[in-house]
C-alpha cells in the first residue's frame, strides 16, 4: 500500500521502509520461493512440460500414423482400438492430435520468439533513444493495438501466402508491436533510475547499459507476455488453419482438422471436440503459468494492458 | 455534560505479517463546547485514535481489542453498523488529513458536500446547494458558486482542503474531529480557519477534537491538549498549565524545540532518536530510549497514569518508586 | 467537452487515410496483378490490354491509389472482380448481419462481464468468486470458433433449440452473439472485479464511510463508477477483438455478414472485394473505438482537461 492519504493501512511497506532498496539478486531468490507455493502455476508446467513431451515424442507414442487412411472405418466414434475414433478417411484422431502438437508448439514458440525479437530490439531503442524512433513506433503500435489479430493476420496472409511458414511470419508481425510497447515502457521507467546515470558515470556505453543492466530487469513482464502469447498464437494459428490458411494436408494441424470436420459434425462430432479441447488445455496451460509469472515477479497487472 | 468519553481504548490492525498494536490505553474526555488537542509526532497513533472514534477500524482492517468509547453517554462499541451510520457525518464529522486523496474525482465537489447533507437533513437541493456555498465562502472560497460545479483535479490543494473541511461542518454536528485540517493551506489562511473553528465550537456549543503536531495551533486554539507517544497517552491537562509547566519529558523536549525570537541558543533543539515503529515498541516506558532521565527502571515497567498537580502524566519519575531505583 | 468530442472526431480523418493507405499497398504489393485470375488462355493481347486499361494497372502504384480513393469519396469501391457486382453493393448487403452480431455481442459481452465482476469482487474469496473467476478465464481461453461448433452441437443438433445457421431471425443469433461475446465477458468480468476491489480499498471510499454512507450507496454510486472506468477503457481497446471475433464466427455459422465476404474474397483473390471490406471493417474499429473515447471522457472527467 502506497504511504499516502490519511487512511494508512498498517502493513509492511511503511513499517519497514528499507524494504524496497533490496538489489535485483534477492528478488530472483525470492521469486524462485514463490514458484513452490503456487499450486495453479504448477498445473500450467505440468501441462506443457506435457506439451512438449508429446511434440517431441509424437512418432514414438502414437499409436498410429497420422496419415495412414482406412476408409472401411472412416467415421467411426471412440473405441478401444481408437481411442478418439477416426476422421473421414479413416484416420486415427488420437494419433493425429499428438502429431498436430507438433506444429502448434512449432508455430506457437517460433512465431511468439519472432515476435518477441523483433519487438523487443525495437522498443528498447525506442524507448532508450526516444525522438523520431520513438514516435513511429507509437503510431505503428496505436494502429495495430486495436485491430482484431485475426484481420492483421489475414491481411498479412493475403499478402503472403498459406502454409505453415507464412503463418508463423503473419503471426510474428501481427504481435510484435505488443512487445515492443512493453518493453518500452519498462524502459522509460527504468533509464531515469539511479543505479543507471552511475553506471554512466563510470564510462559504460550505451550498449552495456541498454543490454547489460536495462534489459534483465526490464525482460519481465515482455516473459510473461510471451508466455501467455504462445497460447494466443497456438490459437491463431488453429483459426487461420479452420479458415483454410494454415498448414496445408496430409499435416495435421488442430484448427484444419477441426475445420474438415465440420461437415461431419452430425455424424462425428468426436473429430472436432477433441481438438479443441486439446487446444483448449494447452492455452489454458500457458495461462495459468503466465499468470503464476505475473505473481511470482510482483508484476503489477495494469503494466501488461 | 461529558460529550465524548474514551476508556482504556487498544486498537489491534490485522496485517499481512500478524497483528500489531498501534494504540493502549488511551483514555480522555471532552465536554461540549470544549476544544481538545491532540498532539504527537506522525506514527504517535492520532489519527487511528480519530478513525476509532468514527468507527471505521472494521474497513481498514482494524478493531478495537478493549476499552469503551461513550459518545453522549452511549456506547459506541455496543450499537449496530446501521445506528453507527446515523451518527456519523451528522453528529461525529470527521475532517480528514489528506484532500489529495479524501474526494470522489468523478463527482463535482459540491454535490460531494451536499450528498452528506442530503444524507442525514431533509432539506431540498436548492437549500442544501446554497448552504454549502455558504460555508465555504465563510471558509474563504473566493467564488464559491463557481467551485461548487468544479472537480477535486481542478482545485488545487489548499481549497480542495476548504472543502474538505466544509464537508464536516455543513452537517452540523455535536462532535467534530479535525485531523490536520490546515497542513496545505498558507498560514494567513491556516489563521482565518482556526479563528471559524473557534467560533463555530463556542457558538453551536460543539466539542472539537483537533489533531495536529502544530504547537502553535494548539496554543491559540484549544482549552485542553492530550499529548500522545507511541500510542500512549503521556500527558494530559490545560493547555496553560502544560505549555507553562510541562511535566512528561516528551511534552518538555517538543516545547524546548520551537525556536523562539531571541533565543540564547544560535541552535535548533531536536529530539534524539527516532518514533518507534509499531512493530518495535520500547519495553516499558515507550519513550525511555529518548528520555534524559531515564534509567533502568524505565525499561522494566509501564508506567501508569498519575495525577500530578493539575495534569495526568505517564511517567515513572513522579512515583516513590522510581526515586529509589537505578 | 464538445470540444473533446471534435477534436476525436478530427482525429479519425488522417488515421482513416493512412489506414486505406496501409491496406491498399499490402494488397498490391503481392506479386501478379489482380487480374491474373481473368486472364484465360486464348485471350488476345488486346482483350488483356483493354482489362489492363479497365482497372487502371499500367498507371504506378500512387496513382492507382488516388484513383481508388478519389473514387471512394463518392462511394465507388470498384467491382467484385468474380461477382461482377460493385463492391459497395455487396458492402451494403452483409454489413447488417455483421453489425447485428457486433453489437448484440458487444452489450451481452458487457452487462455479463460486468455483474460477473461486480458479485465477484463483493463475494471476494467465495466459491462464487472462483467459480465465476473459472468461468471467465474459461470464456479468455477457449478458441471462438471451437466454442461455436460445440454450441452448435449441443443447442443445435442435441437439442434442436436453435437453428444451426442461417440469419434473419432473433434465434439465429442468440448462439453466434454468446459464441464472440462469452470471449470480451469474461475480460471484462477479470477487468471488473480487479478495479472494483482496488477502488474499495481508496482513501476516499473510507472517507464515505465517514460522510455516514450506507454500503450499497457506496458501491453503487462510488465504487463501481469509479471501477468502471478501465473497464470502458479496455473496452474500446478491445471492440476490434470483438469485430474480429465475428469474422470467423459468421463462416461457423453460415452467416451472410461482412466476415463471409471477407474470406471468400480471399480464397477468390477478388482484390477490390477484400480492400473495400476491410476498409469497412477498419472503419468500423475506427467508430468503436471513438465511440468508447467518448464514453470513457463522459465517465471520467479528468480526461476531458487532459487533452486541453
Amino acid at each position: 500500500m502506497k504511504n499516502e492519504g490519511c487512511f494508512q493501512r498498517l502493513t509492511m511497506e511503511n513499517i519497514q521502509t528499507s524494504e524496497n532498496i533490496k538489489p535485483p539478486a534477492n528478488r530472483w531468490l525470492r521469486r524462485v520461493k514463490k514458484i513452490k507455493s503456487n499450486m495453479a502455476g504448477l498445473i500450467g508446467v505440468i501441462i506443457i512440460t506435457g506439451l512438449i513431451f508429446i511434440a517431441v515424442t509424437a512418432d514414438f507414442i502414437s499409436p498410429y500414423s497420422y496419415k495412414e487412411q482406412d476408409l472401411d472405418i472412416m467415421n467411426s466414434p471412440p473405441s478401444m482400438d481408437h481411442f478418439m475414433g477416426t476422421d473421414e478417411f479413416g484416420r486415427d484422431v488420437f494419433s493425429r492430435i499428438l502429431h498436430g502438437s507438433r506444429i502448434s508448439v512449432y508455430v506457437g514458440v517460433v512465431s511468439v520468439g519472432l515476435s518477441v525479437f523483433i519487438g523487443v530490439i525495437l522498443g528498447a531503442l525506442a524507448g532508450y533513444y526516444g525522438g523520431w524512433l520513438d514516435q513511429c513506433l507509437s503510431i505503428v503500435t496505436d494502429l495495430t493495438w486495436s485491430m482484431p489479430e485475426i484481420l492483421v493476420a489475414l491481411l498479412l496472409v493475403a499478402v503472403v501466402g498459406a502454409g505453415i511458414e507464412c503463418v508463423i511470419i503473419a503471426i510474428a508481425l501481427t504481435y510484435w508491436a505488443q512487445y515492443a510497447r512493453l518493453i518500452r515502457g519498462q524502459i522509460l521507467m527504468l533509464k531515469n533510475e539511479i543505479y543507471v546515470e552511475a553506471t554512466r558515470s563510470l564510462g559504460a556505453t550505451d550498449f552495456t547499459i541498454l543490454f547489460k543492466h536495462l534489459f534483465p530487469n526490464a525482460i519481465a513482464p515482455v516473459i510473461v507476455a510471451a508466455t501467455i502469447g504462445i497460447g494466443q498464437a497456438i490459437v491463431l494459428e488453429a483459426t487461420l488453419g479452420f479458415l483454410g490458411m494454415g498448414a496445408q494436408p496430409p499435416m495435421p494441424s488442430w484448427g484444419a482438422m477441426m475445420s474438415n470436420g465440420t461437415a461431419y459434425l452430425f455424424i462425428s462430432p468426436w473429430v472436432i471436440v477433441f481438438p479443441g479441447l486439446a487446444m483448449m488445455i494447452t492455452v489454458f496451460g500457458f495461462n495459468l503459468f503466465g499468470d503464476a509469472l505475473v505473481d511470482i515477479m510482483d508484476i503489477r497487472e495494469d503494466t501488461l494492458k | 455534560m461529558t460529550l465524548l468519553k474514551v476508556e482504556n481504548l487498544n486498537v489491534s490492525f490485522k496485517t499481512r505479517d500478524g497483528v500489531v498494536e498501534p494504540l493502549s490505553n488511551i483514555s480522555f474526555e471532552i465536554d461540549a463546547g470544549e476544544i481538545l488537542g491532540l498532539v504527537g509526532e506522525t506514527g504517535s497513533g492520532k489519527s487511528v485514535t480519530a478513525q476509532a472514534i468514527m468507527g471505521l477500524l472494521p474497513f481498514l482492517d482494524g478493531k478495537v481489542s478493549a476499552g469503551r468509547i461513550f459518545f453522549n453517554d452511549q456506547d459506541l462499541l455496543a450499537i449496530s453498523e446501521k445506528e453507527y451510520q446515523q451518527l456519523r457525518g451528522n453528529q461525529i464529522s470527521l475532517i480528514s488529513q489528506n484532500p489529495m486523496t479524501s474526494l470522489d474525482p468523478v463527482y463535482k465537489v459540491g454535490d460531494q458536500i451536499v450528498e452528506g447533507l442530503k444524507l442525514h437533513m431533509t432539506i431540498t437541493k436548492a437549500d442544501a446547494r446554497t448552504r454549502a456555498v455558504d460555508v465555504m465562502t465563510s471558509l474563504g472560497i473566493p467564488n464559491a458558486d463557481k467551485v461548487f460545479n468544479q472537480y477535486p483535479h481542478q482545485l488545487s490543494g489548499g481549497l480542495k482542503q476548504r472543502i474538505v473541511i466544509a464537508m464536516g461542518l455543513c452537517a452540523d454536528p455535536k462532535l467534530l474531529i479535525a485531523d490536520e485540517p490546515t497542513t496545505a493551506l498558507d498560514v494567513t489562511v491556516q489563521a482565518q480557519i482556526i479563528e471559524l473553528f473557534k467560533q463555530t465550537t463556542r457558538e453551536r456549543n460543539i466539542g472539537l477534537i483537533m489533531i495536529t503536531h502544530d504547537l502553535g495551533i494548539i496554543s491559540h486554539l484549544c482549552d485542553r491538549v492530550v499529548v500522545m507517544y507511541a500510542g500512549n497517552v503521556v500527558e494530559a491537562g490545560r493547555v496553560e498549565s502544560i505549555f507553562a509547566e510541562p511535566k512528561h519529558p516528551y511534552t518538555e523536549a517538543l516545547l524546548k524545540c520551537i525556536p523562539k525570537l531571541g533565543m540564547a541558543d544560535r541552535s535548533l533543539h531536536a529530539i534524539p532518536g527516532n518514533v518507534p515503529s509499531v512493530r518495535t515498541y520500547p519495553h516499558g516506558c515507550r519513550y525511555h530510549p529518548r528520555c534524559p532521565k531515564a534509567k533502568a527502571y524505565c525499561m522494566e515497567n509501564t508506567p501508569e497514569i498519575i495525577q500530578v498537580k493539575n495534569t495526568q502524566v505517564k511517567c515513572h519519575q513522579f512515583t516513590a518508586q522510581w526515586r529509589t531505583a537505578s | 467537452m464538445w470540444q473533446f468530442v471534435l477534436r476525436r472526431c478530427l482525429l479519425m480523418i488522417p488515421i482513416f487515410v493512412v489506414v486505406s493507405i496501409i491496406i491498399f499497398s499490402l494488397i498490391h504489393i503481392v506479386p501478379g496483378t489482380p487480374i491474373d485470375n481473368l486472364i484465360g488462355p486464348g485471350m488476345t493481347k488486346a482483350h488483356e490490354q483493354q482489362l489492363v486499361e479497365k482497372y487502371d494497372l499500367d498507371k504506378p502504384i500512387p496513382i492507382q491509389y488516388f484513383i481508388w480513393f478519389k473514387k471512394m469519396l463518392h462511394g465507388d469501391l470498384g467491382r467484385s472482380i468474380i461477382e461482377k457486382r460493385p463492391v459497395t453493393e455487396l458492402l451494403l448487403h452483409h454489413l447488417p448481419y455483421s453489425l447485428s452480431l457486433g453489437l448484440t455481442a458487444i452489450v451481452l459481452s458487457f452487462v455479463l462481464g460486468v455483474s460477473m465482476g461486480i458479485i465477484s469482487a463483493a463475494a471476494k474469496n467465495t466459491i462464487f468468486d472462483h467459480l465465476a473467476m473459472l468461468v471467465a478465464l474459461f470464456g479468455v481461453t477457449i478458441p471462438a470458433f471451437w466454442l461455436g461448433l460445440i454450441l452448435i452441437l449441443i443447442f443445435a443438433v442435441w437439442l434442436p433449440w436453435f437453428p444451426i445457421s442461417g440469419s434473419g431471425t432473433l434465434m439465429s443469433l442468440v448462439l453466434p452473439a454468446i459464441t464472440v461475446g462469452l470471449g470480451g465477458a469474461g475480460l471484462i468480468a477479470r477487468v471488473t472485479r480487479v478495479s472494483m476491489l482496488e477502488v474499495a480499498s481508496k482513501d476516499f471510499i473510507v472517507m464515505l464511510h465517514a460522510k455516514g454512507l450506507g454500503k450499497k450507496a457506496i458501491l453503487l454510486k462510488h465504487i463501481l463508477r469509479n471501477a468502471l472506468i478501465p473497464v470502458i477503457t479496455i473496452l474500446g481497446l478491445r471492440i476490434g477483438w470483438v469485430l474480429g471475433g465475428t469474422v470467423t464466427i459468421e463462416i461457423v455459422f453460415g452467416r451472410p455478414g461482412l466476415g463471409q465476404l471477407l474470406i471468400t474474397g480471399l480464397f477468390r483473390r477478388d482484390y477490390p472485394v477484400i480492400q473495400g471490406a476491410m476498409l469497412v471493417l477498419a472503419m468500423g474499429i475506427m467508430m468503436g473505438t471513438f465511440l468508447a473515447d467518448i464514453l470513457y471522457a463522459f465517465t471520467d472527467p479528468r480526461v476531458r482537461d487532459q487533452h486541453n
